[in-house]
């Protein structure tokens, strides 16, 4: 069959990325044909800003070179300007007569600098700031001439500003409004702006219009002259005061144009053999600037382009980052205030800090953080989710990383930090090696950092500090995936909710059927997401789904963790953590006739072995005859409980045995990730239940009940569900509550990172208010419990059949 | 379906009797004990089987507990992807473990060692 035809016009940041993700889906569809102004591969240009000031050179930042377009079979035109576009017989000319067929047409022309129309523009010595080429002209201009005037007080004019001053030229800033950057920041944090850059010499001229452009002697531009007269000498000037998006080529073909060239929801044009990405286009009349939506235009032209006909572009929230080094600051949604909103702001000028959030209607809609900008992604995020923010308010101004973040202490501003230091704790990952990974490598996600380096793709933790670091290196063009839609892993597109739905509508009963309906694109699934649709599949259809072994990791294949040499650890359940001299004696014995190394009383109120062989395991659980603690699961874990109004002088409620009826209860639930109780019998809470997903504190009158507390890599306290009476109430509050986060949960997703997706209110609703409903889900509970086996009695009983030997039998040979 | 041979040095071992292909569950392994070490036998969804030294070449995990997929195996320990034909790990983990012949003639599992 012949290979259709696909000739891309424009060989930029949207263009290339949009042939990367087409190359992904569909390698061999089309024979490409690439045709750009510029003598260059396709460069990030973004990045041109750092080169300026000296921090990086152009080959670093190099984004596709010459061999890759080889390799993928696509004949690259450099140097060739698009002058026409037949669209009767579907062919480009350039200007230098070269031509090309088409099938499909992408037009990804991005913008053109806009000049002010003042006489004296075209003189040599005036520049935009757009290309290498202007990049290289005013690296070239720093070194033979002393007075640069950058017009444009914009996060272009910023930048190319800075970059002129660490180049040694004297520099000064024309803009015409009254405060810098004035679409991205509000007048105070401006300021804060403009006497930072002061202090690093540059010199600003606000509300100032140009009249005129001088030549000196030799013809090129020697001053710049005021609308008031006044005159100031510049024998470079770079002009930074807008884009317009560069449409002359697709207006010359009749394409319809309207501020850009206008595309629908799959960013195709007006003509359906010819589409649209990157600064060109517009979209619902937004032409966009800033590389993260485009990518996100890519990916959707991609889709088309490759004939998967799914995906649309729905337009974008963008947030803007100044990369000046030594500056933070950070801008993002509807930050001007008004009378419908309420305004957070905290105000330190003298500790070089402003910050302030706006919302409305429980929402965050916009941020601007300037001296501190730790927390920008997490506002961008909760921006982005619309996620209400009711129940976080009072801390909200301070940030994720208020509470207990675990292992930074002290290192939560990426930009201050030194190369050599030690961003992820669990892979020993320096920021040094993430900042040279995302330079050279090209990297604009979170995801593709963690593959490249493994920093944050272990606990998690570091992630908020990968992320500023990631930001600090490539600007706005960082934008965190919305949870929502992030895509289960590499093996399909499909977001977890989406999973969980198919599964849900089309009643999936087995990973296989799951993956085969879904169409994945390997052929089993990874490690990540073969787990979490086995999950999905057994708490949406428990008793009928098929449990998949070979999808569990280890730990749940095992029925025991696995330890570093590759040996394993035993918890034996000890209901509430009550125990009997006999069962601690059996412990004793095993713990001898096995030799198991380590005996230790762990976090949960029980008793570890550790260090016991594989081969032993079935012995092991034989000779104990206690049921498993599943310390190794996805599932229940412990529910601690106090002495309680057993025996303690001040306790309110028996805590012991509400404890054990809670746990017996949920004995074998599997859940998106393991979950913790804890019932203590009066608010001196010695059972630590502030910080479990379900915590049960017992008072005169009753119990009260909070819900989605963490003790682990972030401290989170729990909320407040509701209170009760009787301990019937108590499990079936709990139990509902654990019933609705089973069958809403993500994989891997905990309590607290739940209900901060959902919102407690929805929680609430749903469990405390809705009497029937509360009853369903604990109906749902127990008859997916109904009839659980222990699983270590259960292979201790089997252990003669050979089918489940196998799998813990050394063979010899 | 029948393994090659790889290099010359492995063909101076000697084929040996394992056990039966059904032996190995689908997507899973066995670990054999050998006089080279303990070695982990895997079978994927095609039937194929692999054989790798049961050492992780990052800090030497047990490569025989972990997740199969495709022709790859996710270590337990710290999730390095380690190809089961080559027992190469896979970017931007660098690394690589030894790995042996093994062929399957009428359900009998055999390993070159
Ligand atoms: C054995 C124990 C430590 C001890 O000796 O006390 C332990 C051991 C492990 N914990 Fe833990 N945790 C233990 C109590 C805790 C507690 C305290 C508690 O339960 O009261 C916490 C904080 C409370 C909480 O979870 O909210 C805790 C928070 C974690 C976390 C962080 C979870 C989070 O959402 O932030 C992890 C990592 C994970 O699960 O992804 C973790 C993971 C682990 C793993 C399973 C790591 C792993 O994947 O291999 C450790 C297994 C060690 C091993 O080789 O067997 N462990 N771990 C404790 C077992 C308790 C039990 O009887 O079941
Ligand atoms: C200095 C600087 C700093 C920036 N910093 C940031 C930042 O921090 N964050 C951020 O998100 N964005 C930033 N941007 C903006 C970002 O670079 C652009 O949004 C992005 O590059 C636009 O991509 P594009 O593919 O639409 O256009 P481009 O990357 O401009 O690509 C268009 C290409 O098409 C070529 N072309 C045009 N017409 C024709 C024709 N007829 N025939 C052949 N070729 C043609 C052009 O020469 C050009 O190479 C910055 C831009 C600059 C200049
Ligand atoms: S037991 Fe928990 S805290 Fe201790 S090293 Fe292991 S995971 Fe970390
Ligand atoms: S030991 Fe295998 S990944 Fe660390």
């Amino acid at each position: 069959m012949r290979k259709l035809k696909l000739v891309m016009v424009g060989n930029g940041m949207a263009g290339c990325r949009t042939l990367e993700e087409l190359l992904k889906l569909a390698p061999d569809l089309y024979e490409i044909t690439v045709f750009g102004s510029e003598p260059h591969p396709n460069y990030n240009r973004i990045l041109l800003s750092p080169v300026l000031a000296g921090e990086m050179t152009i080959q670093d930042i190099i984004l596709n070179d010459l061999d890759w377009y080889a390799e993928n079979n696509i004949t690259l035109h450099t140097g060739k300007t698009i002058t026409r576009i037949d669209r009767r017989a579907r062919k480009v000319v350039a200007a230098d007569g070269t031509t090309a067929e088409y099938d499909r047409l992408l037009l990804a022309t991005g913008s053109n600098p806009f000049m002010l129309p003042v006489p004296g523009k075209d003189l040599p010595g005036v520049i935009s700031y757009r290309d290498i080429k202007d990049t290289d002209e005013m690296i070239d201009a720093a070194r033979t001439h002393k007075h640069a005037v950058v017009i444009g007080g914009g996060l272009l004019g910023l930048e190319a500003a800075n970059g002129l001053k660490l180049r040694g030229m004297d520099v000064s800033v024309v803009h015409v409004m009254p405060w810098l950057m004035e679409r991205q920041l509000d007048r105070v944090a401006a300021g804060m702006l403009q006497k930072s850059l002061e202090k690093k010499g540059l010199k600003f001229l606000l509300e100032r219009q140009t009249a005129e452009l001088v030549a000196g002697e030799s013809g090129r531009v020697a001053a710049i002259k005021f609308k008031d007269g006044e005159t100031i000498p510049a024998d470079l000037v770079v002009m930074a005061v807008g884009i317009r998006p560069n449409t002359g080529l697709a207006e010359s073909c009749g394409l319809h144009c309207n501020r850009g060239v206008v595309v629908n929801d799959t960013m195709q044009t007006f003509d359906p053999r010819i589409y649209a990405v990157g600064e060109c286009a517009s979209h619902r009349g937004i032409a966009y600037g800033l590389v993260a939506p485009l990518f996100e235009q890519a990916k959707v032209a991609a889709n088309h382009l490759a004939m998967y006909g799914i995906g649309r572009y729905q337009g974008s929230v963008t947030s803007t980052k100044l990369k000046v080094t030594g500056i933070d600051l950070f801008s993002a949604g509807d930050f001007m205030g008004g009378s419908d909103v309420d305004e957070i702001i905290l105000q330190d000028p003298a500790g070089g800090v402003y910050k302030k959030l706006v919302l409305k209607d429980n929402r965050l809609v916009g941020a601007v953080m300037y001296g501190d900008t730790v927390d920008g992604s997490w506002y961008f995020q909760l921006l982005k989710d619309k996620q209400d923010i009711q129940d976080i308010r009072d801390h909200l101004m301070f940030g994720k990383s208020n509470l207990g973040d675990t292992g930074h202490k002290g290192a939560n501003n990426a930009a201050s930090l030194p190369d050599t230091a030690e961003v992820c704790g669990c892979n020993g990952v320096c920021k040094g090696t993430i900042v040279k990974a995302i330079t050279e490598k090209g990297l604009f996600s979170l995801e593709d950092v963690r593959k490249h380096t493994k920093a944050s793709s272990s606990c998690g933790s570091c992630t908020g500090l990968v992320e500023q670091i990631l930001a600090s290196c490539v600007g706005g063009a960082y934008q965190p995936a919305d949870s929502n839609s992030k895509a289960v892993c590499g093996c399909t597109d499909l977001s977890h909710g989406e999973v969980r739905k198919t599964i849900r509508e089309q009643k999936l009963l087995s990973v296989a059927t799951a993956m085969h309906f879904m169409a994945w694109k390997t052929p089993n699934g990874c490690a990540t997401c073969r787990p979490a649709i086995n999950y999905y599949c057994i708490s949406t259809w428990p008793h009928e789904a098929e449990d998949d072994p070979q999808s569990r990791f280890i730990n749940e294949r095992a029925h025991a963790n696995i330890q570093k040499d590759g040996t394993f650890s035993v918890v034996p359940r000890m209901w509430g953590g009550l125990t009997t001299p006999d069962e601690l004696r059996r412990i004793a014995d095993v713990a001898d006739k096995y030799k198991i190394p380590t005996v230790k009383v762990t976090g949960g109120q029980r008793i570890d072995l550790l260090g016991v062989k594989k081969a032993d395991l079935p012995g092991v659980w034989q000779d104990l005859g206690i049921p498993s603690g599943h310390a190794y699961g996805k599932s229940i874990r412990t529910v601690k409980t106090c002495v309680g109004a057993e025996h303690c002088r001040f306790g309110t409620q028996l805590s012991m045995s509400m404890g054990v009826k809670l746990e017996k209860m949920l004995f074998g639930m599997w859940s998106p990730h393991k979950v913790k109780l804890a019932v203590s019998g009066c608010p001196r809470n010695c059972a630590e239940s502030g910080i479990k997903d379900v915590g049960v504190i017992g008072v005169d009158s009753g119990y009260e009940i909070y819900v989605a507390g963490n003790g682990g890599i972030k401290t989170e306290v729990a909320e407040f569900l509701c209170k009760v009476k009787t301990d019937e109430e108590v499990m079936e509050m709990s139990g509902a509550f654990l019933q609705l986060y089973r069958e809403e949960g993500y994989y891997l997703e905990r309590t607290v990172h739940y209900v901060q997706r959902v919102g407690l209110e929805h929680v609430k609703k749903l469990v405390v208010e809705d009497e029937a409903n509360r009853k369903a889900l604990y109906e749902r509970l127990l008859y997916a419990l109904q009839g659980y086996k222990d699983p270590w009695a259960e292979r201790a009983e089997a252990e003669k059949a050979s089918t489940v030997k196998r799998e813990f039998e050394i063979i010899e040979v | 379906m029948e393994a090659e041979v790889k290099t010359p040095e492995q063909a101076i071992g000697t084929w040996k009797r394992v056990c039966l292909l059904a032996d190995i569950p689908v997507l899973g392994s066995r670990v054999v004990r050998s006089s080279s070490g303990d070695i982990a036998i895997f079978r994927n969804a095609d039937n194929e089987v692999f054989a790798l030294h049961d050492k992780c070449p990052h800090k030497a995990g047990p490569l025989s507990q972990g997740i199969v997929h495709g022709k790859t195996v996710t270590c337990p320990l710290h999730s390095w992807k380690i190809q089961l034909e080559d027992g190469v790990a896979q970017l931007p983990d660098i690394g690589c473990t030894r790995s042996f012949s093994v062929k399957v003639e009428n359900e009998v599992v055999f390993l070159n060692v």
